[in-house]
């Protein structure tokens, strides 16, 4: 019986965003079309029904991150959308370009101003945004690191503009998290839809692991010759928890807790059956303030006291280093533009979207002029929070946010109002146009290498600009097209 | 390669533990299942008061439930999470214990019991009636017997693999003294023949319960005593559940520890073991069973106390000082200290 299927695309309309899958994208070669043909063959209930029993597999996979109410924990997956997004070769070279500059930026920056500070008495970044900035710390004066590492692992977000431009929104250099779900997105891809990669040339994604523990074992001390590495997490009840198992497993190091440290003569040890062991390398999904108790907040027992003693003496290394969270914060990446060009002597590859700056009278003044167009951000928040969308905004919201930046302008920074790019989403009426944005992943250790693609966030709620796990985003598998489309080849970018 | 990787003493802590709290959900659904065969007529209470009193918790069975009602032990075994020594707390810690080694089990043993806690902690009263009670018995031994299956298949055998196994191995050895010992609280008639009659169809099922039964009939008289059925199920060195096949395995873990992983502190351990070997060696099946059996299963749980005792402290208890009560502070929601839930304060039977 053959009934002509419905086209699960019928009722998809990009509108003025910019759409990776659109019909007769350059350089693509014809992936797009064929990925809109193949789900339209599919047809929406089979689409369905395999995007259901994905959600199931990592439900029972333990792929999840928890969430804490009052007395509950509960397992949530990340929501996956099983329609990939992609990037074209060209593009992402220009990505990886860009990436690479922007880390050596932020390590330039951080060695410069916990040492000679050339950047501040030149007057390009305001002296008290440094200094006078919570995430400063003094500890990390004039203490050189390996290879001027500060940020070993960065994850840079990146929107795509009407246009398809893309624009760096933001940096994390402090401990990034969500590059599990990009491998295990495609792990996911690869069993759940075989036959929509099939002749596809993607770039794989799984040496992630072997990549960051070797990055973490060129930074050991130097004197050892085969480093012991451990990924030093708060433990099973934080959120990202498995993200640390996944990292653990695929470098294939011990995933230790505070109490399984312990520092004697300035060297970390671990506790194991057989005694203490030595360790290396730790790579800390830990925050600056609970690292040591004898120096940050004495309350933590996440941490291990006596750590960044034996840090200072080169006795272990730390992965990313402390105080890296003064160049991530919205007030730096404002000046990134101006951090590039004054240390490389070059316009940044990826541009930031447009920046006012509410701490300089003329980025106030006009910001408060066209409060109602623009986006208005606090500098200290993260995860989403505090954000005012002007042309979403109520009156009394915009008044109240008018209040806000002539109290305290310096704790503002505005942005134009974005139109970030889309992608075909599975939604419950259908396939419909969600925004996107893309967080890639730097590895650095003596130099840089970014994991290709990167987490794909998707505001799942219609209309939505906001991407954040914690408010209702989920996640797409991110295509980096490497070659021509081969028809009846099979799937490249397979897990070895 | 790093032929022999390190192995965190809380891993080894957890694995250990894991174990235990997983053979304990099998055990527990086999001593409901031999207490819903013994349920006598007209006497069901007490039948099922014989599982609150080898499990040892008479008070806090009282304090909720207060008079011995068989729903109410039901409930208080099978669906009461805030009852620790209920199948679903069990089944809680053994999976909060797999959570803090999913970087060490494999997905296919983390996936199962994953699965396996979401059935659990779902029990709905009415699969405590009837004979529903019987395939949820079955259902629940079922479900660690394919975990114990998948970890047989699936486990890497490094030292982690020989710590997973004490646990299992020592929580079997007590609980089969358990099962011994519900035969001590049950009820007989007085009448001398009938008494008789009735204690042999008893025996049989504590031999069913621990799976027993078919090999107990292939070796022991056709006549069987008593005693035969005591000394099957401590002294057998074939029977996967006996005291002393236990304690054999115990021992040959022990033994690889020391010798192929270099650990000294596995000596304490196998002095205790070599004990009880003594102890179950020594024990006249025949006086044992016409009384007395009680007591000396007794002094046997302790023993395996402190076999248990010895291994936690070479290997894990004690290996920082534990503040109870001290507030940890978390970086974000959700950073809590992780409750030591696998140091339960062990009871003796």
């Amino acid at each position: 019986m053959d009934v002509p299927a419905e086209d699960p695309f019928q009722g998809y309309d990009a509108g003025s965003f910019y759409c990776e899958l659109a019909a007769g994208r350059e350089g693509d070669g014809g992936a797009a079309a064929t990925i809109r043909s193949r789900i339209a063959a599919l047809g929406l209930a089979t689409l369905r029904s395999r995007a259901r029993a994905a959600e199931t597999d990592l439900f029972n996979l333990g792929i999840t991150f928890t969430v804490y109410s009052e007395a509950n924990a509960i397992d949530r997956i990340l929501p996956f959308d099983c329609i990939p997004r992609l990037i074209t070769a060209a593009e992402w070279s220009e990505l990886d370009r860009g990436v690479r500059q922007r880390v050596a930026a932020l390590n330039a920056f951080l060695e410069d101003i916990y040492h000679a500070r050339h950047i501040l008495k030149d007057g390009v970044v305001p002296v008290d945004l440094v200094l006078g900035n919570a995430n400063y710390r003094r500890e990390m004066e004039d203490f050189p690191v390996p290879f001027g590492t500060y940020v070993h692992i960065a994850g840079i977000d990146i929107v795509r503009d009407e246009r398809g431009a893309f624009r760096v929104l933001e940096d994390n250099a402090r401990t990034p998290s969500g590059v599990s779900y990009v491998v295990e997105n495609r792990h996911l891809m690869l069993r759940a839809f075989p036959d929509l990669m099939a002749g596809m040339r993607i770039a794989p994604v799984d040496d992630y692991g072997q990549r960051l523990r070797a990055a973490l074992s060129e930074i050991a001390p130097a004197e050892v010759l085969d480093p012991q590495v451990v990924l030093l997490s708060p433990g099973i009840y934080n959120s990202a928890y498995f993200e640390h198992v996944f990292l653990a497993r695929e470098m294939g190091v011990p995933l230790v807790e505070g109490r399984d440290l312990l520092v004697e003569d300035d060297r970390v040890f671990m506790l194991t059956t057989a005694g203490l062991r030595p360790v290396h390398t730790i790579y800390r999904r830990i925050g600056d303030d609970f690292l040591d108790p004898t120096l940050f907040r004495p309350d933590s027992l996440l941490g291990v006291p006596g750590l960044i003693g034996a840090w200072r003496h080169g006795h272990v290394a730390l992965a990313n280093a402390v105080g890296t969270g003064v160049a991530d914060d919205k007030a730096i990446y404002a000046y990134m533009p101006r951090i590039i060009r004054y240390y490389f002597g070059e316009d940044a590859i990826l541009p930031n979207v447009e920046t006012h700056i509410c701490r300089e009278p003329a980025g106030l003044q006009y910001t408060l002029d066209h409060l109602a167009e623009l986006v208005v951000k606090p500098v200290g928040e993260s995860g989403g929070y505090g954000i005012t969308i002007g042309p979403r905004a109520s009156s009394a919201e915009l008044e109240r946010t008018r209040a806000a930046l002539l109290a305290d302008p310096a704790n503002w920074i505005s942005q134009p109002m974005v139109g970030l790019s889309v992608g075909p989403t599975l939604c419950e009426e259908g396939i419909r146009a969600r925004h996107l944005d893309l967080r890639p992943f730097a590895v650095t250790g003596r130099e840089s290498w970014v994991l290709p693609g990167g987490l794909t966030r998707v505001a799942l709620r219609h209309g939505s600009l906001i991407v954040n796990s914690s408010q209702g985003g989920g996640s797409k598998d991110t295509w980096v097209l490497t070659g021509e489309f081969q028809s009846g080849a099979l799937a490249h970018g397979v897990i070895r | 390669m790093n032929l022999a990787p390190p192995l965190l003493a809380r891993y080894a802590e957890s694995l250990f533990w894991m174990a235990r709290y997983l053979e304990r959900v099998e055990n527990l659904a086999r001593l409901i299942e031999v207490t819903y065969i013994f349920e006598s007529p007209g006497r069901e209470s007490e039948s099922w008061y014989a599982l609150v009193r080898i499990n040892a918790d008479e008070e806090s069975f009282s304090r909720r439930h207060g008079a011995a009602d068989p729903d109410a032990i039901k409930r208080f075994y099978l669906i009461e999470a805030d009852n620790p020594t209920s199948i679903p707390a069990a089944i809680e810690v053994a999976r909060t214990n797999a959570r803090v080694l999913r970087p060490l089990i494999s997905t296919e043993m983390w996936k199962q019991l994953n699965q396996f806690h979401h059935a659990l902690t779902a029990i709905a009263p009415a699969e405590l009636e009837g004979d529903a009670l019987s395939r949820l018995a079955d259902r629940i031994r079922a479900g660690v017997q394919a975990q114990t299956g998948i970890t047989e298949g699936t486990f890497f055998r490094d030292q982690s693999w020989h710590f997973l196994e004490l646990g299992r191995l020592i929580e079997r050895a007590d609980q089969t003294t358990r099962l011994l010992d519900i035969k001590f609280h049950l009820l007989v008639p007085r009448a001398r023949e009938e008494r008789r009659l009735v204690e042999l169809t008893q025996w049989g099922s504590v031999l069913r319960a621990a799976a027993g039964y078919h090999a107990f009939r292939r070796i022991a008289p056709v006549e069987f005593t008593p005693a035969d059925v005591v000394a099957f199920l401590l002294t057998d060195a074939s029977f996967p559940r006996s005291v002393r096949l236990c304690l054999d395995e115990i021992e040959r873990h022990l033994t690889a520890l020391r010798i192929r992983y270099g650990l000294g502190g596995t000596r304490a351990a196998l002095e205790r073991a070599e004990e009880i070997r003594a102890l179950i060696a020594g024990a006249e099946t025949e006086r044992l069973s016409a009384g007395g059996l009680h007591a000396f299963l007794d002094n046997l749980q302790h023993a395996l106390i402190g076999l248990a005792g010895e291994i936690g402290t070479a290997f894990f208890r004690d290996w920082r000082p534990y503040a109870p009560g001290q507030e940890q502070v978390g970086q974000e929601q959700g950073d809590r200290e992780p409750a030591r839930q696998g140091q339960r304060q062990e009871q003796a039977g």
